[in-house]
This record gives C-alpha cells, sequence and structure tokens, in this order.
C-alpha cells in the first residue's frame, strides 16, 4: 500500500508543513461564523498549504474524480464545540468543485444523534452530500489490529470513503491531554473506551497506523474557529476563546504539536498549569512519530509552520 | 417467549453476529438427577433492528462519586476511572451526562439462554439444573482471548438488546424451569444495578442468582452486588500480575482480595483457571495459584482448569494440549486441593467429583451436564465424608 503523504516526507526527512490561517472579522459582529469568510479562510489555508495561486488546484492535489470522500467530524461537543458547520459546507463544496459527486461525499462521525445535536443534517441516500453515522451502517465484522489495538471499523471508513478528510476540533482531554487530528480517529472504531487508560498512548499512534486509516488520511483540517483549553472534550464555555483559525497539514503528528502548543499558551494565558505538569501531557504525539510508527514528526525543527 | 432473544454463544460462535442473535433457543423442564440433558429446541424469532431507546435502559450508576468540572470518579472497579462530561467508562456501559453517571444497560439483554449449571461451570451448585442465563454488552477488562468479545467489548448500542426488566427475568426463568437466573457471558460487574435488582425479583419468586465474574471489583461494590448471589464462578486468568496487565488490562491482586472476601461472606464459590499455551501455563503459576487458594479460601474451594480455543486477539496460539491441563491439576492435587476438574474437555474423568476421602466418583458429567448424582445430604454416601456445596434445592 502506498504510504500517504505525512509518512513519505518523515521517511525523507523533510519538513512538515503546517499552515494556520487566521481571519479575526470570521463572525463579523456576530457569533456565528460568516460562510464567505470561512470559505475564504480555508482557501488560504489550502493554496498555502499546497503552494496553489488557486484553491482548486490545491484541492485537486488530494483527490480526484471518482473518489469517495470521507469527511470525519467531531460532533462530541454539541453546537459549542464540534467541527464548525460553515467550514464542512465549505470543504464540501470545494470538493464537488475539484470534481468529487456530491453522492460521493459522506460527512460521518461515529453516531448520527450526536451529529444532529452538533447541528448537522442528516442526509441518507440521493444524490446530495451524505451526512449520517456509523449507527446506521454498523462496523465491520471482523477485527483489525495494530499494537496494543484491536477494533472493528466503521463501514463508512471500509466502504464509502476511498480518502479521508480529518476535521478535529481544537481541545483540550481529560485523558490525553488534547484532542486534535490523531485522536479524532477513536471515531472510527467501535471501542474507543478500551484506549483512554495511560492518556490514550499508545493506543491513539497504533489506531492511527491501521492501514484501513493511514492509508486513506489525505489530509487533516482542523477547526480552531472556537477551541477549548480545559474542561474538554465536553463543551465547557467558560473554557473556550473564539481563536478564529485552522490549522491544516497533511502530517497529523506536526498538526497535533502545533495544536498542543497553542493550548498550552493559551492555559499559561490563563494562569492554568502546564498538561505536562497536570500529568496529561499528550505523550501519545511522540509515540506517534517514534522509529514504531512514523505518522508524522513532533520535532519543531522539522515542521515548517506557516502562518497566514 | 414475548420476543425475548436466547442464544448459545459457543454454540453459534462462527454464525453472523445478527443473525444467530435472532436465534432463540429453549430447553424443556430443569434436568432430573441422574438422566441426560435433552436436546435444545430452537426456533426463530425476530428481533428487531430500529434504533434501540436509550432511556429504558438508563439508570444512574451506584457506584460513583462526583468530582469537579462535572467529572466522576467511578467506583465500581479498581480501574477508578475518572470520566469527563459525555464521556464513558472503560467498561463502554457507563456514561457521565453533566456530571451524573449513569448505567446504560439495565434490563438491556443481548444475550440470554438456558443453560445447564455445568456450563458456567459451577460443579458444587445444583448439578443437573439449568439457568437462566442472561447478559448485557460491556466488560471492565479486555481478555485478548475473550470468546464473546462480540458482545463483552461493545457498547450496548452496538448490540441487539431487549428491555427484560427484573421481574421479566423472573417470569421467564419460572417460565423454563429454571431454579437459577445466571449473570453471565460478558462481565457482570459492569451491570451490577441490573444483577442486584434481577437478583431481588428473583428471590421474590423464590429463584437463586449466580454470577460467572472476573471478580475485578472493589470491596464495596463486591459486597453489595454479589452479597446478593447464592454462589459465585470467579475466573483468575493468571497468577500473575504481568499476565494480567499486558493480557488482561487488569491486575490480579483486586481478584484475589475479592475472593477472600467472598469466603468471608461465606458465598459458595468456584474459580476457573484458563490455561494459555505459553502464557500461563508454567509449573511455577500452577503451583503458586494452588498454594494460594489452600492458604486464603481452603482446600474443598472447587479449581477448574478449562482449555483455551484460540479466539478475537489470540489466533495465534493453540489449543491447550490435554497433557498441559493434567499437568495443571496434578500439581494442584499434589498441593492438597480437594475438586480440581478439567474443563472444556469432553469426556475427560476430571470432569467428574470424586471423594477427597475414599476417591469414589459422586458426581458423573458428560458434556455439560451431570449424568449420575450420588451426594446425599451434602455426603459422600460411601464413607460419609462431607463435600461441600449446594447439593439439592
Amino acid at each position: 500500500m502506498e504510504l500517504p503523504a505525512a509518512a513519505q516526507k518523515s521517511v525523507a526527512h523533510a519538513k512538515s508543513k503546517v499552515v494556520i490561517t487566521r481571519d479575526a472579522l470570521l463572525r463579523g459582529t456576530g457569533s456565528t461564523v460568516d460562510s464567505r469568510r470561512m470559505l475564504g479562510l480555508l482557501d488560504r489555508a489550502m493554496q498555502t498549504l499546497f503552494d496553489r495561486d488557486h484553491a482548486i488546484e490545491a484541492w485537486s492535489k488530494l483527490v480526484r474524480p471518482g473518489d469517495t470522500v470521507g469527511v470525519k467530524v467531531n460532533s462530541l461537543g454539541g453546537r459549542g464545540l464540534s467541527s464548525n458547520l460553515q467550514l464542512v459546507e465549505a470543504i464540501c463544496e470545494r470538493l464537488q468543485e475539484a470534481g468529487i459527486k456530491a453522492g460521493d461525499i459522506v460527512v460521518w462521525d461515529h453516531d448520527s444523534d450526536e451529529l444532529e445535536r452538533a447541528g448537522f443534517r442528516l442526509s441518507m441516500g440521493g444524490t446530495g452530500v451524505q451526512c449520517f453515522g456509523t449507527d446506521r451502517v454498523d462496523y465491520e465484522p471482523d477485527l483489525v489490529a495494530y499494537g496494543s489495538v484491536g477494533s472493528r471499523l466503521s463501514r463508512i471508513l471500509t466502504q464509502r470513503s476511498s480518502l479521508l478528510i480529518n476535521v478535529p476540533v481544537l481541545k483540550d482531554h481529560d485523558g490525553a491531554g488534547v484532542t486534535i487530528a490523531l485522536k479524532n480517529m477513536y471515531g472510527v472504531i467501535h471501542n474507543p473506551n478500551k484506549y483512554h487508560p495511560n492518556g490514550c498512548n499508545p493506543y491513539i499512534a497504533d489506531l492511527n497506523m491501521l492501514p484501513d486509516i493511514r492509508g486513506r488520511m489525505r489530509l487533516t483540517l482542523c477547526d480552531a474557529t472556537t477551541a477549548q483549553y480545559e474542561g474538554g472534550p465536553a463543551y465547557k464555555p467558560e473554557y473556550s476563546w473564539n481563536h478564529n483559525a485552522l490549522i491544516v497539514s497533511q502530517d497529523p503528528v506536526a498538526l497535533d504539536y502545533t495544536g498542543w502548543q497553542i493550548i498550552e499558551r493559551k492555559r499559561a494565558e490563563k494562569g492554568l498549569k502546564t498538561l505536562e505538569a497536570e500529568g496529561r501531557a499528550p505523550h501519545y504525539i511522540a509515540t506517534s512519530a517514534d522509529a514504531g510508527h512514523q505518522l508524522g514528526t513532533n520535532d519543531p525543527q522539522r515542521i515548517a509552520l506557516v502562518e497566514v | 417467549m414475548g420476543g425475548i432473544m436466547v442464544h448459545d454463544f459457543k454454540l453459534q460462535g462462527n454464525v453472523d453476529r445478527r443473525c444467530f442473535l435472532r436465534c432463540a433457543m429453549a430447553s424443556g423442564a430443569a434436568l432430573a438427577v441422574g438422566e441426560y440433558s435433552p436436546p435444545f429446541s430452537a426456533l426463530a424469532l425476530p428481533v428487531g433492528t430500529e434504533k434501540q431507546d436509550d432511556a429504558q435502559f438508563t439508570v444512574e450508576a451506584k457506584f460513583y462519586q462526583k468530582l469537579e468540572n462535572k467529572k466522576i470518579k467511578c467506583k465500581l472497579c479498581p480501574r477508578e476511572c475518572s470520566v469527563g462530561d459525555r464521556e464513558r467508562g472503560y467498561c463502554g456501559v457507563r456514561e457521565n451526562r453533566g456530571g451524573t453517571y449513569y448505567s446504560l444497560v439495565h434490563s438491556r439483554v443481548c444475550a440470554a439462554h438456558v443453560d445447564p449449571i455445568e456450563k458456567k461451570p459451577l460443579f458444587h451448585y445444583l448439578p443437573g439444573t439449568v439457568a437462566f442465563s442472561l447478559a448485557t454488552a460491556g466488560c471492565n477488562v479486555n481478555c485478548k482471548f475473550c470468546q464473546n468479545w462480540d458482545i463483552s467489548q461493545s457498547r450496548p448500542e452496538q448490540v441487539p438488546a431487549e428491555f427484560t426488566p427484573p421481574r421479566r427475568v423472573a417470569d421467564l426463568a419460572r417460565q423454563y424451569d429454571c431454579p437459577t437466573i445466571a449473570y453471565t457471558y460478558s462481565e457482570p460487574v459492569v451491570f451490577s444495578e441490573f444483577l442486584m435488582d434481577a437478583a431481588d425479583a428473583g428471590h421474590e419468586a423464590g429463584i437463586r442468582s449466580v454470577v460467572v465474574s472476573n471478580g475485578y471489583m472493589q470491596q464495596e461494590s463486591l459486597k453489595a452486588a454479589y452479597g446478593k448471589m447464592d454462589a459465585v464462578k470467579i475466573d483468575i486468568k493468571a497468577f500473575s500480575e504481568s499476565y494480567y496487565k499486558d493480557v488482561v488490562t487488569g491486575q490480579l491482586k483486586p481478584v484475589l482480595d475479592s475472593l477472600v472476601t467472598l469466603r468471608k461472606m461465606d458465598k459458595w464459590t468456584e474459580i476457573v483457571y484458563l490455561v494459555v499455551p505459553t502464557l500461563n501455563d508454567d509449573d511455577a503459576g500452577f503451583q503458586g495459584l494452588a498454594r494460594w487458594i489452600k492458604a486464603n479460601l481452603g482446600v474443598d474451594v472447587p479449581l477448574h482448569f478449562t482449555q483455551f480455543h484460540p479466539e478475537y486477539l489470540l489466533k495465534n496460539l493453540p489449543i491447550t494440549p490435554l497433557p498441559t491441563l493434567e499437568r495443571a491439576k496434578a500439581i494442584a492435587d499434589a498441593e492438597g486441593l480437594h475438586y480440581v476438574y478439567i474443563g472444556n474437555v469432553p469426556g475427560h474423568p476430571a470432569q467428574n467429583t470424586y471423594c477427597p476421602k475414599c476417591r469414589r466418583m459422586l458426581v458423573e458429567r458428560v458434556g455439560f451436564t451431570a449424568s449420575r448424582m450420588l451426594i446425599h445430604k451434602d455426603c459422600c454416601p460411601f464413607c460419609q465424608h462431607p463435600v461441600p456445596g449446594i447439593w439439592h434445592t
């Protein structure tokens, strides 16, 4: 199986590019994200990541007509802290402009009810963009295993997604330290509760090594429009802030490392201890980068961080 | 039948999960002593595929502590999961909703079957009878050899289930002439609230309760939940902490503590040790286990060495060779344990119960049931040596 871009870069010791785009006026004067500004934010992120003048050219580096694209969102945090609806709409719009049929795009998470609580409108069947949870199609009956992980995979991943775009949220996690790109894959398996001990380490890394996940992963588009620095993963308005940003990379480890630093800076600003001092530093990030996994890099010297 | 799903996991292990959940099996009357088990009759019942109504299965958990920030600490098992709002514990069947911890599996029966009591196995408890055996989804460990992983390692909403409240459980047990309700298949620790209520309902109807468990519990929850049981079967997965850590994802010490507590509570207890080739089949382990049982529980506690079959995450290992099981039994016998059995090996003479004094056979077992039972007034009929257990209804 062909290695995903992140792994190829890792092997070649090239720098992993992480792009952060921000828009202070993303919400205008209100609290809701403006769709047009979101599309612009997304375009800037993609054009910068792929060094292209036009957004569609950037998307065309990722997808081809005929692909079936899974857009894996995170809907745990309800309307307050789930993958932003306007962002997901913008992604779907650009995917279609890049030649993907609407019906070949599925926006998904593990549970349909949770998607609805987060504001997504379910859609199953027909020619439009699909949106539903694994509960509608079940998990594969057979286990797949890597290292410490043995799980059944969502049939949305295995049967409806020839490639995956990961759309996590930037937030604190009471066990793992942070939950961003790599941890979002817990929503792909039937037994995520088994993999929370020891700060989710090495489970997160092992899970992302599963060929069905690693082989499909193309891009992480982290929603940092609203982020949370404490009290996660559930939405706690008192600990969240409008960061009005997207973090984009093909290296999920570099992206998680970058997101972790953003959360630490916010924690320091708020006078909170570091995650390390709280005994919940996200060690899974280093494990994901180690020689046994090579899912990407957590070395800041090897991360090309671009802020636009 | 009222739609209750009953099925046999062992008999239908290779059948499609949903398909075999549709299979219902019911036995005839309880076996009379000295008779063979009649064949079970099977019939298919429709099982709804619609989404389950979570609300009817949801009750506040009994054993937990509220923390700051809407977090909770579960006090059910030694894992003591610290669970944030909207998250679940390791077992997957308990969820924190706004700082209150809930069991999602009360009355949520995903498997039910009328089984011989010998299948649990309980050999010194009403031999030749049947137990109305049930399970919900979930488990608080993750044994790599689990035979029922498709329910034990799943979340409740991932497994078809039937709303079966405690009185209904008792009614079904009575309907199928079962003197006992058995909580089994997955891990009853995680459905303690349901188990306690069902045991109460059973006792009100004159039906006993037994539990088949890993014993990985906190002392208080153990006393409260298993205090309602009439007999208990506990798995000791190995006499080694490293095995518990690597293969079980648990700890040995709390299990041993549970056994000592059950002993102090005077609960009839039997122990099963699944012998897994290369992982827990060393002489030192067998000897350590036998010595610990003798010193802490006494020589009369039945110990079952059972045969491993490749399953779940340990498909690379072979079936336990019979000589290994016989070696384990020989070691435990030599340490002075009175009732050491070999399980999962049909027809083996070590399935039978022998008088520890005169060595005459007292209970003969064929397959999963007792075919002859000679114990009279809790004693050997030949030499009058007392034989501990619960022998008569």
